[in-house]
């Protein structure tokens, strides 16, 4: 398999902290890697990181042949790459239609785009002229992915999607993973908890202090609980 | 002249006032709902405009109408240009820190203002009306040119609330302005945007000011009134909102409009303050303002 995403010796800065030390990952195509880890491990910044939003001080971050560190900010998601953010980060006071056609405009998609994403979520059919503020978590959350995939993107950034929802709306979106997967987008999924990650993810990278510890496949981590527990268990 | 005629020169005085009033104050909220930028030399961009307008007039021949209409067109652009190369010079720079660019546009404020009283001069100057119909009515005759004023500011608040609320533009200069950082992340350049909107911010202002100079003459310190008129429009009607904004331009024009002509105009900025300060302690975010999330 090849590579979809990669980063290497990745370093980033808050100001004077340095939350990432030299991280390396990579993506491969078509599969579902999870970062798991605790909090303030450097999950999040790690997507930030990939979009540019953090600066590299070091390292590359390369998509087809191209460092996305060398980028404008803006020029990132025309590479390819779509961002989920923790708290979905809608435009909330924008109707439905609006943020999706934020997204479209990305990478100037059209109206097939556009049918195929409300396909994968009907319910925000019903909903498009509706101020996006004003739906449920679950509802926000479909829109945030769907908005994202309205990119068509090659590399997909899913940060703790179902952070706060309701047990049916985490399967859904598990759901809408699982499909899209199938679709061939490779996707990066933060997760806090690991049973939200074995039903969906190909491989898990844990994150401990701005550095990937480690990266197993599912299946070994089913077998060997004992991963979990040294990098994201309590006490 | 009875009481009801008077009032309706007063409102339509008033009117007059509320115009161009609203044009200018819309420039300053939308640099600041886009960019949260307090932009303190936006009146000098007013003023500018007003007298770039006059030294535009000034070298057309022929019909009045020629002269203003070239102003019309060409001095906005210049305001704008001017506002873009501030832009790029000073704010970036600054990372558009809040702080940071109040203090840079009140050094903006003495350059613009210095430079105008060193090419332009101390004097007031007036530029000719495009033309001198008068409508009379029952009581008194009145300048068509102010109704006009009126009706020309009308359609381009209308446009700018076209623009904001139905074209791929607007859509995204309102993404920057709910969320500079998500759309980076979908592929907005926020930098251009924010060189934009300054520069529309400053032209607005530009154009209220050609639109004012055949009532009021061109002058290097006329932009201090509008200023601190349109930053009372901008705190009574709520930052970054578009419908606040009209509403208390009218509402401060025709309020300014009439007590001046029955009372006295210290009267009217006394009450305008008064209304900010009110504003101010039981409604921060402004009437038509959301609060802050």
């Amino acid at each position: 398999m090849t590579g979809a995403l990669t980063i290497s010796g990745l370093d980033c800065f808050y100001g004077e902290v340095q939350v990432l030390h030299g991280l390396n990952l990579d993506l491969r195509k078509g599969e579902v890697l999870c970062l798991l880890g605790r909090n303030g491990a450097g999950k999040t910044t790690t997507l930030k990181a990939i979009m540019g939003l953090v600066p590299a001080r070091s390292g590359s971050i390369m998509l087809d042949g191209h460092d996305l560190t060398k980028l404008a900010v803006h020029e990132v998601p025309k590479a390819g790459v779509a961002y989920v953010p923790q708290g979905r980060r809608l435009f909330a006071e924008m109707t439905v239609a609006e943020n999706i056609e934020i997204g479209l405009m990305t990478r100037n998609k059209g109206s097939q785009t556009r049918e195929s994403v409300l396909e994968l979520f009907p319910l925000l059919r019903d909903r498009l002229r509706q101020r996006s503020g004003t739906l449920s978590g679950g509802e926000q959350q479909m829109l945030a992915m769907a908005r994202a995939l309205c990119l068509e993107p090659e590399v997909l950034l899913l940060d703790e999607p179902t952070e706060g929802l309701m047990p049916s709306m985490i399967a859904r979106i598990r759901e809408t993973v699982t499909k899209l997967r199938a679709r061939g987008v490779s996707t990066i999924l933060v997760e806090q908890r690991v049973d939200a990650v074995l039903s969906v993810a190909d491989r898990v990278s844990f994150i401990e202090n701005g550095r990937n510890r480690e990266t197993v496949g599912v299946g070994r981590l089913r077998k060997d609980p004992a991963f979990v527990q040294r990098y994201v268990g309590v006490g | 002249m009875s009481f009801g005629p008077h009032l309706l020169l007063a409102t339509l005085e008033g009117l007059v006032t509320s115009a161009v009033l609203a044009l200018t104050a819309l420039g300053l909220s939308l640099v600041f709902g886009v960019m949260r930028v307090v932009n303190v030399a936006h009146g000098e961009f007013f003023m500018l405009g007003a007298v770039l307008a006059w030294w535009i007039a000034s070298l057309a021949t022929g019909h009045p109408a020629v002269g203003f209409l070239l102003a019309l067109v060409v001095s906005p652009l210049i305001v704008g240009a001017v506002a873009l190369v501030a832009e790029r010079l000073v704010l970036r720079r600054l990372d558009y820190n809040p702080e940071a660019t109040i203090v840079a546009t009140i050094g903006m404020l003495y350059i613009i203002q210095q430079l105008a009283l060193t090419f332009y001069g101390p004097e007031a100057r007036p530029v000719e009306a495009p033309f001198s119909y008068r409508i009379l009515l029952p009581w008194f005759g009145y300048s068509g040119y102010k109704l006009s004023v009126i009706a020309f500011s009308a359609i381009l608040l209308l446009a700018t609330w076209f623009v904001l609320t139905r074209t791929k533009i607007g859509l995204v200069m309102r993404a920057t302005q709910y969320d500079r950082e998500t759309a980076q992340a979908f592929g907005i350049p926020v930098g251009r945007v924010y060189a934009g909107v300054f520069a529309l911010g400053a032209m607005l202002a530009a154009i209220a000011a050609v639109l004012i100079v055949p009532i009021q003459q061109a002058h290097y310190l006329m932009g201090l009134d509008p200023l601190l008129l349109s930053f009372i429009v901008v705190i009574i009607g709520g930052l970054g909102s578009l419908r606040g904004t009209v509403v208390a331009a009218v509402l401060i024009g025709l309020s300014d409009g009439i007590i001046s002509v029955f009372f006295s105009p210290t009267l009217a900025k006394i009450i305008a303050t008064l209304i900010v300060a009110m504003v101010l302690v039981f409604r921060p975010q402004g009437l038509f303002g959301t609060a802050a999330r």
